[in-house]
């Protein structure tokens, strides 16, 4: 008895240990980068410092693709001193935010994590000195405590796509439209500009189903297949991201209804993730709508203005985001645009 | 004679666990049958490899329905041995489905064939996930935490673990016979899933039919010191329990990974642990532990499914489904509140009366 709780009581603790070394690992991202940072006088005065708050490499691939663009960009040999630290928490990114300004930094770039809550600390950089620039996301303060913002434009994103469904001259547009998490700004966006083009031209225009999945491929799985269960006719499967459209398109091959270029359904997504592109070039889907998280090459343009003191014309940066169609994507778009 | 034979009929049937889901099930195939009748069409026809497959609402909650009955199987032993429910499931065919992946695809995150056999990979997941069950039970049976804030544990914490697995890369397998887990079989228009849930229920039927576990487990469901006087051990059965759901969580999260031939660990199960306890509550299983009827869980999970593909058809928007789910949990508490039962049945009583002064 006393062995066998002995027992438990050590592979219980085990277990712990190994759970907790797991979760170390995944955390120590943040922790581990902010401790590379190096002291306020390292004598190389020629570096410009800069501070980079991003959310979690971890959130999804898009993120991951961000920071790896970052960290490849502000390197020491491309004449940046870079501190890096992730969190997908307001409150920890604003401490991480009041650490690089006392650290005197000469560049705080900032993905916030929530909209709210920015206001003080970034007054305490104007007043320090420290210029801020927003890349990805928006943040709720006044427009004279940041430099430039950097953003994807996500209702362009929604209009490029659906101008190529536009352009594609069907008959009909009959469309199961599988939705993001609603609220979402990457949702809105690309739902406005479909729900706009069903409702200029409702003769050709059907939406057939409209349906939030959540981002999650299962739950179009189950939506698109409901679809097919009840017998309902449609041409185009115009989903929110690669996630969704990859659900769609395994009930499509489970029902044996044709897809991708020149066959019965069209399938759209957004993203760009390597494997979609893939899938684009096969031809088993239509287009693909990039969602650009390459914003190293904006930001370093920003800088280099800045540091030769000329004035930025606008505050508000949009990036150029692409849709990808299958029949003219090549494989050098698939290496250099799949995240 | 006979007017005294229905009452006591009516009320064996009221004291039936069965009666819970079948009743919810009449209700639902009768809805069904009342608003659209072509709920229940099923047609032949062919997947793009070629194969037969069967289509249809039936067949898609026989398809979802499985995963959902293997899990009830699982948690209806923990529920019926410790009084409280694993809500790290969801978590866990995260971790399961990674390891699995993990193995599958070796150092290479997209594979052309498979690094190693389906089955040894299998095995290796089961393992992970019987890990994570037995780290599950040992905080609830040994350090007698409450069975919600020791799974809660895993519940944050397992899909990160999930992507820690794979190095937070997306494994996609092209192979083919990978899909056939979660698809159809060359030749066979049923889904898989169905013959695993099945290939899963004569297991448990087996085990609860040959062995004592079903008995030891209400045992200490019911009352555990009177169980330990017996000479019983229940920590050792709790912990028992739990790997068991571990297993279950393994087999279910290979069905989810051949689905799509990926993964995607933020959203993978989502939520299933709900769907889970829900079958246990709607098989009319006490939350609370003690006696527990197999059978009915297995039913109830088919049930849910149901109600979900009705609400889809329905196009009833996905986020709201939970809402409605909710319902159905207002009033299984509802009703198996013992006011409740005692209500029902003094009025049952009397009607009784009634027709016997009559």
């Amino acid at each position: 008895m006393k062995l066998k709780k002995m027992l438990g009581i050590i592979l219980t603790a085990a277990m712990c240990t190994s759970m907790l070394a797991a979760c170390g690992d995944t955390g120590s991202t943040s922790t581990g980068s902010t401790g590379d940072s190096k002291p306020a006088s390292n004598g190389k005065s020629d570096l410009i410092r800069v501070g980079i708050i991003n959310n979690d490499p971890n959130e999804s691939g898009y993120r991951t693709a961000n920071v790896n663009d970052l960290k490849a960009t502000f390197t020491e040999a491309n004449g940046y001193d870079a501190q890096f630290s992730y969190s997908l928490k307001n409150d920890e990114q604003i401490s991480y935010a009041q650490k690089y300004i006392q650290d005197e930094v000469d560049y705080l770039l900032l993905s916030a994590a929530d909209t709210a809550g920015w206001d003080g600390v970034l007054q305490d950089a104007k007043a320090a000195g420290v210029k801020v620039i927003l890349f990805d996301r928006t943040i709720d303060a006044s427009e004279d405590l940041y430099e430039a913002s950097i953003v994807s434009d996500m209702a362009k994103e929604g209009k490029t796509a659906v101008d190529w469904l536009k352009s594609q001259n069907l008959d009909k547009y009959q469309v199961i439209h599988l939705q993001g998490v609603m609220g979402s700004a990457a949702q809105k966006g690309r739902s406005a500009a479909l729900t706009e083009a069903a409702e200029a031209d409702s003769s050709k225009w059907e939406i057939v189903t409209e349906q939030t999945a959540e981002w999650n491929a299962e739950k179009a799985q189950q939506i698109v297949q409901s679809a097919i269960d009840a017998g309902k006719e449609f041409n185009v499967i115009y989903a929110e991201n690669d996630d969704m459209a990859k659900g769609a398109v395994a009930a499509l091959d489970k029902a044996n209804i044709a897809h991708g270029v020149g066959k019965d359904v069209i399938v759209m997504g957004f993203d760009c993730n390597k494997w979609a592109l893939e899938e684009l070039k096969a031809g088993n889907w239509n287009y693909d709508g990039q969602c650009n998280p390459f914003q190293s090459s904006y930001i370093t343009d920003i800088i280099k203005k800045l540091e030769a003191g000329e004035k930025l014309s606008e505050k508000t940066i949009i990036m150029d985001e692409k849709g990808f169609d299958a029949a003219t994507i090549t494989q050098e778009d698939v290496d250099k645009y799949g995240i | 004679m006979i007017a005294n034979k229905k009452p006591s009929f009516l009320s064996g049937l009221l004291h039936n666990q069965l009666l819970i889901p079948i009743a919810a099930l009449l209700l639902l195939t009768v809805f069904n049958l009342i608003v659209d009748p072509s709920f229940f069409k099923i047609t032949l026809g062919t997947n793009s490899d070629g194969n037969p497959v069967l289509s249809g609402y039936l067949i898609t909650i026989i398809d979802y329905g499985s995963e959902l009955a293997i899990l009830a199987i699982g948690m209806t032993l923990v529920t019926a041995a410790s009084g409280g429910q694993d809500i790290s499931v969801g978590a866990g065919i995260a971790i399961a489905g990674s390891v699995l992946l993990r193995v599958l695809c070796g150092t290479e995150s997209r594979p052309e064939t498979l690094q190693t056999p389906v089955f040894v990979a299998f095995i290796i997941c089961c393992l992970c996930a019987m890990i994570a069950g037995a780290f599950n039970g040992a905080l609830v049976a040994f350090f007698r935490i409450q069975p919600m804030v020791a799974t809660l544990i895993l519940f944050t914490a397992g899909r990160s673990i999930a992507a820690w697995v794979n190095n937070n890369e997306l494994p996609i397998i092209s192979e083919k016979s990978f899909t056939y887990y979660g698809g159809y079989l060359p030749g066979i228009p049923i889904p898989t899933p169905f013959f695993i849930a099945l290939l899963c229920f004569a297991v448990t039927w087996a085990v609860l039919k040959f062995t004592n576990l079903g008995l030891y487990v209400q045992a200490v469901g019911i009352n555990e010191k009177t169980s330990r006087l017996n000479g019983l051990n229940p920590e050792l059965i709790k912990f028992a329990v739990y790997i068991l759901l571990g297993v279950c969580v393994a087999v279910c999260g290979l069905i989810k990974v051949s689905r799509l031939s990926t993964i995607n660990y933020s959203v993978i199960a989502k939520d299933i642990e709900m769907d889970a306890i829900l079958a246990v509550a709607l098989g009319g299983n006490a939350l609370s532990g003690g006696k527990f009827n197999m059978g009915a869980s297995i039913l109830g999970a088919y049930v849910i499914q149901f109600l979900t593909t009705t609400l889809y058809k329905f196009d009833v928007q996905s986020d709201a489904l939970s809402a409605y789910k909710a319902v159905v949990v207002i009033l299984l508490v509802v009703m198996s509140a013992p006011v409740f039962r005692e209500k029902i049945s003094s009025l049952f009583r009397r009607l009784r009366a009634g027709s016997a002064a009559a």
